[in-house]
């Protein structure tokens, strides 16, 4: 293909797609998380009052043996920690110039996110 | 062609700090600006107020009526509602994103008018949703 004519769809791409890729997870995540925070506000609605039990019922609730609740809530916070590192990262590649500091900030955000997983983890499947 | 080139052009560079309150954003600029906060905000909040809250909710009946205590207090309402606000703006605009994304309301004139739609839709559940938190009813 001559370089000259490299446009279009069938353009000769290069690369690891990673911005693609997360692209799509950026928004494949916030899909997941929009969808399950309007199966939690239904649940909230339809519940028969604000009590501890059903409170609880809406993250602890068994489908048979399947601890459906406690999935679905748990899919969602992995799609937020995915979600965030890609949005935060982003702030800082566009904020932040300096290649260390950056980096440093990146490092810390995935300590934060990750730690916000297991503290998450935590809470959840105790219950 | 000579009065052009007698003219020096306009120079854009990137702004700095001490110039960002000079410029004036259109609305889906400002929307855009405030996903951006109003994320980085939720981010922050996670591991320090949300799950906090989550934990003590649901980890015993006796932690669940202390929360609704500590969400007594004016000031964490106060909290509680500018995160409302942020992930309800976050939720908003990044419908807006979507919709954009699949091509949906791409001229100048209907993404101006999504704009405010954002704005006036998640403005207007967050003042439902404060009068709820403020127990108005």
């Amino acid at each position: 293909m001559a370089a000259s004519k490299n446009y279009g769809p069938k353009r000769l791409v290069v690369g690891a797609h990673y911005g693609v890729m997360d692209f799509l997870a950026q928004r494949l995540t916030a899909i997941i998380m929009a969808v399950y925070t309007l199966v939690l506000f239904i649940g909230v609605l339809v519940m028969p009052g604000f009590t501890y039990e059903s409170w609880k019922a809406l993250f602890t609730f068994h489908v048979y043996a399947l601890p459906l609740g406690q999935l679905l809530v748990t899919l969602a916070f992995l799609s937020l920690a995915y979600h965030a590192w890609i949005g935060v990262r982003d702030i800082w590649m566009d904020y932040v110039r300096a290649v260390g500091v950056r980096l440093l900030l990146q490092v810390l955000t995935i300590l934060w996110l990750v730690g916000s997983v297991v503290y998450f983890a935590q809470i959840i499947w105790r219950l | 062609m000579s009065d052009t080139a007698a003219k020096p052009r306009p120079q854009f560079r990137n702004i700095t700090i001490g110039q960002i309150a000079k410029y004036r954003l259109p609305l889906a600029g400002r929307l855009s600006i405030l996903h951006r906060v109003s994320g980085a905000l939720l981010f922050l909040c996670i591991p320090l107020v949300i799950l906090p809250l989550l934990g003590a909710s649901l980890a015993s009946p006796e932690s669940f009526a202390s929360v609704a205590s500590v969400v007594g207090h004016p000031i964490v309402k106060l909290i509680l509602l500018v995160l409302i606000w942020g992930y309800l703006h976050h939720f908003c605009a990044g419908i807006r994103y979507l919709m954009l994304d699949l091509h949906m309301g791409i001229d100048k004139e209907s993404a101006r008018k999504s704009a405010g739609v954002v704005f006036g839709v998640s403005l207007a559940l967050t003042v439902v949703f404060g009068l709820k938190l403020f127990g108005v009813w």
